[in-house]
């Protein structure tokens, strides 16, 4: 069977069973590391609640990244600082105002204003940025909103806005220290596993091995996210599918026909990146808030470019292709090396016990290029999983540079919506 | 045309440009303000401090001198980029790692060539080898043409792996290439010599010029070479047929293609002048710091975009006012906000360069 035979028969099956498929190949290769590696119950279960949530708030951010780049054609690098602006906004309003000692003080206003407030200013933050950003090409408008996300992270590092009184009220970012986030998105999930209708829940899974509470509320919160980008994919989906959404592809196909037609193309870009930055703020307060503490730090370009590689694997302009380059990514780039880290120890000593070798971790790369020179293996992957965050890095760089060399439309990129109302092929729409 | 021009009077002027005379007004109450600050007089409006305050002189001073060494630096590292940009037609994004991987090559043969016991930590600059020009000058000069000979090869290597298949991609795939190769090469030093900062340099003896300016050598080093450097390539596109071929080609590749300029040819020497001014820009960069990490390249290549931005793209005079003037902000902005700020303030400029006047003072060659 060729190639072409496989996609176009692969093409024919419904979305979710990609998403579907993929989740459960994920699962499955998952239990079975952690299987391996001895894990207890509890500990299994983690791991698969661990790429559940890292998959799906990838997939929210990559979802609304691709509102902008996917559909629209906007090169927008500033994607960690409108996640940056909603978290904070949402810790600063919905902080208590009296919090323990050393802490800063919030608004104590209601969680859900805070989501909301903090949703409607990276949104605002956005729309302010496009004003003059959108009239720059493709490359400036990279350079802009790059250096628009880095003074955002700068703002918040400063010990500017540290702890500021205004009219009353103290609040702050925090400075270099960060925030902690007493009340945040996963609080009331907890709330109702710890002591709500889900207690009885906690209760049948600790009956069934999964001791720790916690597990039991990062499930449900997982399964919140999920739900969530359910409906973020469907609303995305009647955005694209509007006459409004057909005009955003317009603009990406030739933005001069777009505006000969009689569309105020400015007008579209402006709302749409206003859109996408909200729904980037929204995935910031989901995922970063839910740590219950931030810091400038989260937030420097490098979770943009990550997000970048996740769609561009997925296939810039494909739904689907945003949600499983989201899980791709988040699971085997991001979480697996990060598992594999925290797990060097019994890793290492079941290489040992194949390979031989020692498990001392060489203390340079020439030490670490000497062992492999004498043939300990075990050795230098000492050596690798010890500087394990550096090669995830250097893996995300070459899959990028070979997806833009070999395959710039990704997973699913040859999908890739048309900014026609009707089907543009005639009859036979296979390739 | 130009007739109307003449005729224009300031109220039409203001109506067609009025971001340039927002810009102007800003720099104006800038001005006023240090003067006021200068002379330590404070502007009271309702019993709120307006303008003014005190600052003295020689704090004044201090600021304009690192702001020039500073943007002598970035101005140097800005040229390769600014060349790239304009002749290869994308903007590099892991240009910033070609300054760090010269620096770490060059700095790891100044330490090995200075001598001394542990040639593995040396290598690794895991001890500080203590280079200084003065005692250790032949160290010194191995490193700095090892600095422009291996980022030449990267350079190179990288261009026959990466941007040679990719050739007639549009700026926009090439953009997001080079993000991949800045992340490759950034943590394939990272895997190599570790994520630490080092420091490389001993204390520096000072100079001081006609009793007015005290400069270390190593400053010294990076004025006189950054300066020489830039006007070496000035000199080079403008009176040699490569320059010429460099300028045809920023101009319009097909252009230059069909009147029988080696595009292939001409694109390969731009990687290795361009990457041995870089390698050069990152060695003298951490010569005058004395200090070398994973990424600095990386945290300064926003400060490099700006300098070649607000010079304009392509425009080697343009990359070095713009690098001194970016300087000069980062450092100068301390007088109005905290110094943990100042960074955010030069992107501010970028900004706002890009908004008013996307092609730079220097008016340089539009890209895609």
């Amino acid at each position: 069977m060729s190639t072409s035979d496989f996609r176009s028969r692969l093409t024919g099956l419904p979305d979710a069973l990609y998403v579907f498929g993929l989740m459960a190949g994920l699962y499955a290769v998952f239990t079975g590391l952690t299987v391996l590696l001895n894990f207890e119950l509890s500990g299994i279960v983690n791991t698969l609640r661990a790429i559940t949530y890292f998959s799906a708030v990838y997939a929210m951010v990559v979802l609304a990244l691709n509102l902008h780049w996917g559909y629209t054609g906007l090169f927008n690098l500033g994607v960690a600082g409108f996640m940056a602006v909603g978290v904070y906004t949402m810790a600063i309003v919905s902080g208590p105002t009296n919090p323990g000692p050393a802490e800063i003080p919030g608004l104590g206003m209601n969680l859900w204003v805070g989501v909301v407030a903090g949703v409607v200013m990276a949104a605002l933050v956005g729309v302010l940025a496009s004003l003059p950003a959108l009239r720059l090409e493709a490359d400036y408008l990279a350079i802009v909103t790059l250096a628009l996300s880095e003074i955002i992270r700068l703002v918040l590092n400063s010990t500017l806005l540290q702890e500021v009184t205004v009219g009353g009220a103290t609040f702050g970012t925090g400075g270099a220290t960060g925030l902690t986030v007493q009340n945040n998105p996963q609080t009331p999930v907890t709330a109702f596993f710890q002591s709500g209708p889900g207690s009885a829940l906690t209760d049948v899974a600790m009956g069934i091995g999964i001791d720790r509470p916690t597990v039991v509320e990062g499930i449900g919160y997982a399964i919140v996210l999920v739900v969530i980008v359910g409906l973020l994919f469907v609303f995305i989906r009647r955005i694209a599918t509007s006459p409004f959404g057909r005009v955003l592809k317009a603009i990406r196909e030739d933005q001069v026909v777009a505006s000969a037609l009689g569309k105020d193309t400015r007008q579209f870009k402006i709302i749409i990146f206003g859109v996408g930055c909200g729904l980037m703020g929204l995935a910031g307060i989901l995922w970063y808030g839910s740590d219950g503490y931030i810091n400038p730090l989260s937030f420097r370009p490098n979770i943009t470019f990550y997000v970048f590689v996740a769609l561009i694997i997925g296939g810039a302009g494909s739904n689907t292709g945003s949600i499983i380059g989201g899980s791709i990514f988040a699971s085997v780039l991001f979480y697996l090396p990060q598992f594999l880290e925290q797990n060097s120890t019994p890793v290492l000593d079941g290489i040992q016990s194949v390979l031989g070798g020692s498990t001392a971790t060489p203390q340079t790369i020439i030490d670490a290029g000497g062992a492999l020179a004498g043939l300990d293996l075990t050795a230098f992957l000492a050596y690798c999983f010890a500087n394990i965050s550096s090669l995830r890095f250097i893996g995300v760089g070459l899959i990028l540079i070979y997806l833009m060399q070999r395959r710039p439309d990704g997973l699913f990129g040859h999908r890739i919506e048309t900014a026609a109302s009707i089907p543009l092929t005639r009859g036979d729409t296979n390739e | 045309m130009g007739m109307n021009i003449t005729h224009d009077t300031i109220a039409v002027r203001v109506r067609e440009r009025p971001t340039e005379l927002i810009v102007g007004l800003i720099t104006t109450l800038f001005l006023a303000d240090l003067l006021l600050k200068l002379q330590g007089t404070t502007v009271l409006l309702f019993d709120t401090h307006i303008l003014g305050g005190s600052i003295g002189l020689s704090e004044l001073f201090t600021y304009v001198l690192d702001g020039l060494i500073v943007g002598i630096a970035v101005g140097l590292a800005g040229i390769g980029l600014s060349m790239t940009y304009s002749i290869l037609n994308f903007a590099n994004f892991a240009h910033g790692e070609y300054l760090t991987s010269g620096a770490f090559v060059g700095f790891s043969t100044a330490a090995v060539i200075a001598g001394g016991s542990g040639i593995v930590d040396r290598m690794l600059l895991q001890s500080n080898p203590g280079l200084e020009l003065l005692s250790t000058p032949i160290a010194l000069t191995a490193g700095l043409i090892m600095a422009a000979i291996s980022t030449i090869g990267l350079a190179l290597l990288l261009d026959r792996l990466v941007y040679k298949p990719m050739r007639d991609a549009e700026g926009i795939s090439l953009l997001i290439a080079s993000i991949g190769v800045a992340l490759l090469v950034r943590y394939s030093i990272a895997f190599i010599w570790q994520t630490g900062r080092y420091g490389v340099t001993g204390s520096a003896t000072k100079v001081t010029i006609l009793n007015l300016v005290t400069l270390t050598t190593h400053e010294l080093t990076l004025l006189v070479l950054g300066v020489m450097s830039m006007i070496g390539v000035a000199i080079m596109l403008e009176f040699t047929k490569l320059g010429t071929a460099m300028r045809a080609m920023a101009d319009n590749e097909s252009l230059a293609r069909v009147s029988g300029i080696p595009v292939e040819q001409v694109t390969r020497l731009t990687w290795i002048v361009g990457g041995g001014l870089t390698g050069i820009a990152g060695y003298l960069f951490v010569l005058e710091s004395g200090t070398i990490a994973f990424n600095f390249g990386w945290i300064n290549l926003l400060l490099i975009f700006s300098a070649v931005i607000l010079g304009g793209i392509g425009s080697v005079y343009g990359a070095m006012v713009g690098g001194v003037l970016i300087g000069l902000v980062d450092k100068l902005a301390q007088v109005w906000i905290p110094s943990d700020l100042t960074r955010a303030a030069v992107f501010v400029v970028l900004i706002a360069v890009l908004i008013v006047r996307p092609t730079g003072l220097f008016g340089g060659v539009k890209t895609a």
